[in-house]
This record gives structure tokens, C-alpha cells and sequence, in this order.
């Protein structure tokens, strides 16, 4: 990954820093001439043809990632949209709309090379005033305001080139390039003076950039796509149709995955239905692909609060909860341990952080210290433990028992539905939540809202709910913000995660067990860090 | 007679109306409001949006200004906008309402014709063995969670012995004729209304029996027995007509524990119709769309009771010449 900076003279403007991903392109586009997918690790070689049904969980609200965030309208969107870069396995870009990309040494812009001759849906040519076009639109509407922020400016000297100038270093731009986060919109459609969240265009008649055109998008029932024939990567999509078949029950998802009538589905989250696909025959379930959404189960504390405002009695509810039960015995195996704010599939992840091993007797004597009597009833005081929706229900009962053995009496809140759970947190209504959260990627997108003092905002879900405010760790965000060297930015987030560990405002706990399930007829099974919300266009029927 | 019809519709008009204000007042009494929802379905959102989401549908303006600007739209044949979708609540509620219109139709249809034919068969006979099957079946079927018979059907002929599609509506992958697609449905609509159809029948099987077996007693029965009519000319010439009478009634009565048990079944089949799109907006909060349903759905109850009062003035002379 260091490669990516990699200095080399040119004439002109100076020392420039290009990326090595150079030969990369060079090699694709020998690739792309012998019909090959890249990465080059395929065994066979990829047919033509056929028509994948894949199953989707959720209605989305409309099709265009760029003013709606969510897996839901990505899965369809990163077909319909391309975006400048996409990733595979080892977070590193690889060029898709844009063939080339400089970051300048002073990180203060980057330049965009698009590919020549790609084409809109219905044919425009996609240009960098498209480019400009969709960052500013990502920027005035996309929820994640961190993304895109630091953008100052997007200059378009020519039809192929778009420079990106920013007010400071921004090393997230990259990873924010990527289709489910800035998808290339038509400014000659979506720039018509109508408000591009409510245009009609999201879900009708839409005109993307991406390897597949919109047959038919019904509400409840499915997505249909169809391959784009002028898409500008050479004899790709592989597939001749995409039909993402809207199905919300997940027992009617597992059954239609081991009968056949669908080859695919991403973001299964139900361990049971987890393991008995893994024992189907003719079925794959994978747990790789979602390092960049990074999705984390934990146990936040309300730190204003009494008694959880007191960093002890986080300290010894953390040593009561048992990671291993968790991720054993709850999650059946499917999960693996989280113990910071950062997924561990994510470069930036660090381990050197204090664990809060489950020790029972550990937290009885840090209570008693502190003085929390136990009471006649054997309870030191009462806890409420929230939770938003049934897939962790099991884990918020599991503190009652569990926490009981350390005197703390724990009050089970159980909410009908999202919006009554999302109302109680953010306006600070709890003792502990369970909670998941999404890292996104680039920590600066989806870390650091969680622990930023300048984001406890009163009803907004999400936001630094559990009201943490410590000074060190706002500055240290800060600088990995804006730091473009990737082993200073590792030791400042392992910095951070430390600290983190150490005041405990939240408990990790586990990963969210996301796996892709897969037919075996199904090639290149779509993987990387993006799962299914990234292009399909490398997949193929065997 | 069109006076009694003109009196209901006025009523119905009126029951309307109450349907929405109350419905207004529940849905703003729930905790959380459609900016939580959108922001829940994007993976969180910043303080602007939410504001901007929140200012864009008017969620920030009093209570009571809020319901009589609903109100006044109403009145001018406007449902509004969906939060959730963007879309016209019409549009949104016409397009689903088929859906679950051909699920509830076929379902009550079927109760009433199979729990008719099965009530009488247990009448003629009433401590025969067939009547004490009946009786087993209508308990199993009323007190079995849909949703449970729903899976368990859906196990037993989709995944065991694969004769049924999982979920939704069509097979989207197929090209085919007019009469092909009709075959299609007709194929995804056997389980969801198996399921739906079990509930009611046990209802309408058990009532027929019981009211076969009363108007068997009767003193004109007795009569035409007297008289040497055959069993079956008794049973489908007097009897028959004169025991409907409570089973259409309850039938009316019935629409709409129909039309709330078709939630039920259509999130467990994926069925795209009204039901699901009631629950997902009432999770989202998405107030228009609440509303137009429920409209909507009192307005199928009403003309359902409407069309069941029609029908039993045409079985039952003593009602059309009553007072």
C-alpha cells in the first residue's frame, strides 16, 4: 500500500506523485484485449451470457447513490452508476472511470484522467464536467457531509481531466470515489434546476454511467437490469441481465438461495440462516467482502448520565460482558471479536488496545472500590439496556443474567420499530444501547462522527449520542484527517483507538457476521471491500 | 331501499373521516418521525439533512396545523406525497391494491364456497366421522399463527418438494403471452392463499354447520320430508338458502380481519400489495402513506359490508320485505 506514494522527477510542474497503478492500467488493457478479467487469479475463463437473480432486502427509496446513502439503493445503484476508482482486496484503488489520478505532494488537489470514449446510457459523453457535477451534488446532499467537505473546487480544464482542489489534505477523497459513495451523474439530466433528491429521474428512466441500464423498477418486487452493450471497459458486463429480486422475509431469502431460484445474496446477517446455507449443497457463503463497510455490534453508555457518566462502572460492565460468549454462543459462530471503533479488516485497525477480558471477579472488586454498596436486594442500583431492532435482541438479554453477577439490576427496553429506538437514543433518553454502526470505509466518513465532541447533536441519530468529549482524541481525529502519510495516519488512529479503549464510552463487542451467499455456478463472486454494493460487471455464470 | 343505501354512504363518508384524524393522532403519538427513519435506512445522516428532510415535509410545524392542512387535502381528492418513495399516495396505493384485491377476493371466495360445502356435508351428519374432521380442521386452521402456516407451507411445497415459488407475485425471468402470465400468477398464488383461506375457513365451516343444523330442525323442513322430497332437494332447495343468511354476514363482518390478515401473509410470501406497504410505512413513519391506505382500506370494508347487505336481501326475502 506504501507504493501508492511512490515519488518519481517529472518535467513541468515539479515533482508529481503518481500512482504505481500505472502498469496496472497497462496490464488491464492487454487483459481487456484477450476478453480476461481482472484480477488475474480467475480459473476459468468467463462466459457470456445468462441472466443472475440475485436477492435484495429492502425496497430502496430510489436508485441514485449520490443523494442517498444505504445499502439498499447501492446495490442496484453501483450497477446503474460507475464511479472515477473502484478497490479490491487490499484497499488499493484501481482505476474504472478514471484511467489516472495524481494526488499533488502538498495533498491540496487531485487530478482526474478519464477514460476516453465512455458513454452515458443514453449516449452523452461522460465528461469531467459530469465529474464536477456529481461531487458537488454528493457534497450539497449526501448525508455523510465529512466526505466531501474540504472540497473547494472541482476545475475542468478539458473534456477528460477534472482537478479536485481542497481546502485541506483530505487522504478519504480516494476511498470516497468509489461507486456507492460518488456515482458519475448526467448533469444533462440531473441538472435542471429540479432538487435531485425528489427528481423524478431516481427512479424512473434512469440514465446512468455504470455496466448495466434499468429495465424496470418495481416497488416490493425487483430491480431488472440489462447489460450496458457501449459500457467502457471492453466485452464487459458479463451478464445479460441482473433481475435483484426484492425479498424482506429472510427465511423466504434462505429458501429461495437453496432452491435455485435465486444465485446470490449479500448482507446475510441471521447466523442460523448463516449456517445451514454454509451446509447447503451447491451453495458458497463468504465472509469476505465488507471491509469497507466495516459493520460493528456495541454496547454504548449515556456518559452524562449517572452512574454510567462514571468511567468505572463502564470499566467493570466491559470486564462482565464476555466477548467469547457473544460471538460463540449468540452469534453461532458466524461473527468475529471487535475491540475498537475500527473494523478489523480495516487498515487502520490496531489491536494494541486494553481488552477488558471477561473477569467477573475483576468487576466486582472495581465496584465495590468505588464504592457502589451492593443493597439488600444483592443489586448495586439499575441499568436500561436499549435496543433497536430483533437480530440483537439475544445480545441485550444476555447483559440481564450476566450483569446481575456483578449487582447491577438491568432493565430490558425492547422498541416496535426503528424510529422509536433512533428517537430515544439520540435525544439521550438511555442508560446502554446496543447499537451497529458502520465504519464506510475511510475512518474520517464513518468513525469519526462517533466520537468528535463537535458532533453531539440532539436528535441525530448516530452522531456522538453517547456525548464523549475528550480533548486529545478531537485533536487526534483532526490531524488523521488531514495527514497523508499512511504510517504517521496509522499511529495517530492507533493513538486514538487506545484512549478510546481506555475511557470506555462504548464496549466492542463483535463484527456483524455479513456474508455473501453464492451459487457455485456463480463466477467471480463480487468480494473486495465493497461486497455487492461495487460493480458486477467481473461476474459471470459458469 | 336507496334511501338505506344513501344513509350508509353518508355514515361511511363520516366513518372515513374519523378514520384519519384518529390515525393522524396515533401516528404523531409514536415516537420517532420519517427523518429518524431515512436517516436508519442510510446508515445515519448529518444534523443538516435531518433538518432539511424535516423542514422539507413540514415536520416542524405545529400538531394542529399539520392535521388540518392533511385534512383540507383530503377534502380536495389530494392523498399527498409519499415521505418514503417521493411518489403520489394514489398512485403508490392503486398500484398495490390489485395485489391484495385478487389475495382477499380469492381467499374469501374460497372460504366461503369450501366452508359452505364442508358445513353442509357435517350437517347432514353431525356426529358422522367427516363432522368431527371439520371440526379438527377449522380448530387447527383458526388457531394456527398465519404466519406460521404461511412458513410451514412454504417448507413443505417450495423447499421439500419444490411445486411452489418462494415469494412474490411473478416469475420476472420468463417471457411469455398474456394467458402464461396469468398461469404465473395464478402458480405464486396458491400458497399465500391457502394460508389466508385457512383462517376463514374454519369461521364459515362451523357457522354453516351449526346453522344447517338448526334450519334442519324446522317445522317446514319436517314438512317437506312429509311430503317425500329427497335429502338433497331439501338440503340445496330450502335449507341451503335459508342457513346462508349468517354465514354472509359474518363473511361482511370478516373483510376486514381479511384485509389485516393479508399483512401477514404477504410479508411472509413477499406478496406486493397494500399489507406490506402498510407495514413498511408505519415502521418509517411516512404519514401520507399510512393514511392513504388506511383510507383506503376502510373504503374496501365499507363497500365490502355494502355489497354483503346487497346479497343477503337477495337470499333472504324477510329482509327485503321487512321493516
Amino acid at each position: 500500500m506504501n507504493d501508492r506514494l511512490k515519488v518519481r522527477p517529472s518535467g513541468g510542474q515539479g515533482v508529481a506523485i503518481r500512482a504505481v497503478t500505472d502498469t496496472v492500467i497497462g496490464t488491464l488493457a492487454v487483459l481487456a484485449l484477450l476478453g480476461i478479467a481482472a484480477p488475474v487469479t480467475a480459473q476459468d475463463e468467463p462466459k457470456r451470457g445468462g441472466t443472475l437473480v440475485q436477492t435484495i432486502q429492502a425496497t430502496p427509496r430510489h436508485l441514485n447513490p449520490a443523494v442517498q446513502s444505504g445499502i439498499a439503493t447501492g446495490e442496484p445503484g453501483t450497477q446503474l452508476f460507475a464511479a472515477p476508482l473502484r478497490y479490491d482486496d487490499d484497499w488499493t484503488p484501481q482505476p474504472y472511470l478514471a484511467e489516472s489520478w495524481e494526488v499533488a505532494e502538498d495533498g491540496l488537489s487531485v487530478t482526474l484522467t478519464l477514460v476516453e470514449g465512455a458513454t452515458f446510457h443514453d449516449g452523452e459523453p461522460i465528461t469531467s464536467a459530469d465529474v464536477a457535477f456529481s461531487i458537488e451534488t454528493v457534497k450539497a446532499n449526501h448525508p455523510f457531509k465529512t466526505m466531501f467537505a474540504p472540497v473547494r473546487n472541482v476545475d475542468t480544464p478539458d473534456d477528460r481531466t477534472a482537478v479536485i482542489e481542497l481546502e485541506k489534505p483530505h487522504p478519504a477523497l480516494l476511498l470516497a470515489m468509489s461507486s456507492q459513495l460518488l456515482p458519475i451523474i448526467p448533469e444533462h439530466i440531473y441538472g435542471d434546476g429540479q432538487d435531485v433528491t425528489t427528481h423524478p429521474r431516481n427512479s424512473a428512466d434512469v440514465v446512468g454511467s455504470g455496466p448495466f441500464k434499468l429495465v424496470e423498477f418495481t416497488a416490493d418486487q425487483h430491480v431488472i437490469l440489462e447489460r450496458n452493450d457501449d459500457f467502457f471497459i471492453e466485452g464487459r458486463p458479463y451478464l445479460d441481465r441482473i433481475v435483484m429480486r426484492i425479498i424482506k422475509d429472510a427465511a423466504a431469502r434462505t429458501i429461495a438461495l437453496s432452491n435455485g431460484e435465486a444465485q446470490l445474496s449479500g448482507f446475510e446477517e441471521s447466523p442460523q440462516n448463516i449456517n445451514r446455507l454454509k451446509k447447503a449443497e451447491g451453495i458458497v457463503a463468504t465472509p469476505d467482502g465488507y471491509g469497507a463497510i466495516g459493520p460493528i455490534t456495541w454496547l454504548a453508555f449515556n456518559t452524562r448520565r449517572e452512574p454510567t457518566s462514571d468511567p468505572v462502572v463502564r470499566r467493570a460492565i466491559a470486564h462482565a460482558v464476555d466477548r467469547d460468549f457473544v460471538n460463540k454462543a449468540i452469534m453461532l459462530g458466524t461473527s468475529t471479536p471487535a475491540t475498537t471503533g475500527i473494523h478489523p479488516d480495516s487498515p487502520f485497525y490496531s489491536d494494541d488496545v486494553v481488552l477488558y477480558e471477561a473477569d467477573l471477579d475483576k468487576a466486582n472488586a472495581l465496584l465495590d472500590e468505588a464504592g457502589y454498596e451492593i443493597g439488600e436486594d444483592g443489586m448495586r442500583f439499575g441499568l436500561t439496556i436499549d435496543y433497536g431492532w430483533p437480530g440483537i435482541k439475544a445480545s441485550a438479554e444476555y447483559l440481564k443474567p450476566q450483569l446481575k453477577k456483578i449487582g447491577i439490576e438491568v432493565t430490558v427496553r425492547a422498541s416496535p420499530d426503528f424510529p422509536t429506538w433512533a428517537q430515544r437514543i439520540s435525544t439521550w433518553d438511555f442508560d446502554m444501547t446496543w447499537d451497529t454502526v458502520f465504519n464506510w470505509g475511510d475512518p474520517v466518513i464513518g468513525v469519526h462522527r462517533t466520537y468528535q465532541s463537535t458532533n453531539i447533536k440532539e436528535g441525530v441519530i448516530w452522531s456522538n449520542t453517547q456525548q464523549y468529549a475528550n480533548e486529545r482524541v478531537d485533536e487526534l481525529l483532526e490531524q488523521a484527517g488531514v495527514e497523508t502519510d499512511l504510517d504517521k495516519r496509522r499511529e495517530l488512529y492507533a493513538e486514538f483507538q487506545r484512549i478510546v479503549a481506555d475511557d470506555v464510552p462504548i464496549h466492542f463487542v463483535n463484527t456483524v457476521p455479513y456474508h455473501t451467499i453464492a451459487s457455485e455456478q456463480v463466477g467471480n463472486v463480487p468480494g473486495g471491500i465493497w461486497a455487492t454494493v461495487q460493480p458486477l460487471d467481473r461476474v459471470y455464470l459458469k | 331501499m336507496l334511501f338505506a343505501i344513501s344513509k350508509r354512504a353518508l355514515w361511511a363518508v363520516l366513518l372515513l373521516l374519523a378514520v384519519l384524524v384518529l390515525n393522524f393522532v396515533l401516528v404523531h403519538l409514536a415516537p420517532g418521525d420519517v427523518a429518524d427513519t431515512i436517516a436508519g435506512s442510510m446508515g445515519g445522516a448529518s444534523a443538516e439533512t435531518m433538518d432539511r428532510i424535516r423542514a422539507d415535509y413540514g415536520l416542524d410545524r405545529p400538531f394542529a396545523v399539520q392535521l388540518f392542512d392533511y385534512l383540507g387535502r383530503v377534502l380536495h381528492f389530494d392523498l399527498g406525497y409519499s415521505y418514503f418513495f417521493n411518489r403520489p399516495v394514489t398512485e403508490l396505493v392503486l398500484e398495490r391494491l390489485p395485489a391484495t384485491l385478487l389475495l382477499v377476493i380469492t381467499a374469501q371466495a374460497l372460504a366461503l364456497v369450501i366452508g359452505t360445502l364442508l358445513g353442509v356435508i357435517s350437517a347432514r351428519r353431525p356426529n358422522g366421522w367427516w363432522s368431527h374432521v371439520v371440526t379438527l380442521l377449522a380448530l387447527f386452521g383458526y388457531s394456527a399463527p398465519v404466519f406460521w402456516t404461511g412458513i410451514m407451507l412454504l417448507i413443505a411445497f417450495s423447499l421439500m418438494v419444490p411445486l411452489f415459488p418462494v415469494a412474490g407475485m411473478q416469475d420476472v425471468t420468463i417471457a411469455g403471452n398474456a394467458f402464461e402470465h396469468a398461469l404465473d400468477i395464478a402458480h405464486h398464488m396458491v400458497l399465500p392463499v391457502i394460508t389466508l383461506t385457512s383462517i376463514f375457513l374454519a369461521l364459515y365451516s362451523r357457522l354453516c354447520r351449526a346453522s344447517m343444523m338448526e334450519t334442519l330442525g324446522a317445522d317446514y323442513i319436517r314438512t317437506a320430508r312429509a311430503k317425500g322430497l329427497s335429502e338433497s332437494e331439501i338440503i340445496l332447495k330450502h335449507a341451503l338458502k335459508n342457513s346462508l343468511g349468517p354465514v354472509v354476514t359474518l363473511a361482511g363482518l370478516q373483510f376486514s380481519a381479511v384485509v389485516s390478515g393479508a399483512v401477514l401473509v404477504e410479508a411472509v410470501f413477499s406478496w406486493p400489495g397494500l399489507g406490506s406497504l402498510a407495514l413498511q410505512s408505519i415502521v418509517a413513519r411516512d404519514t401520507p402513506t399510512i393514511l392513504g391506505i388506511l383510507f383506503f382500506s376502510a373504503l374496501v370494508v365499507v363497500i365490502g359490508n355494502l355489497v354483503t347487505d346487497l346479497v343477503l336481501r337477495l337470499i333472504d326475502p324477510r329482509i327485503r320485505h321487512g321493516a
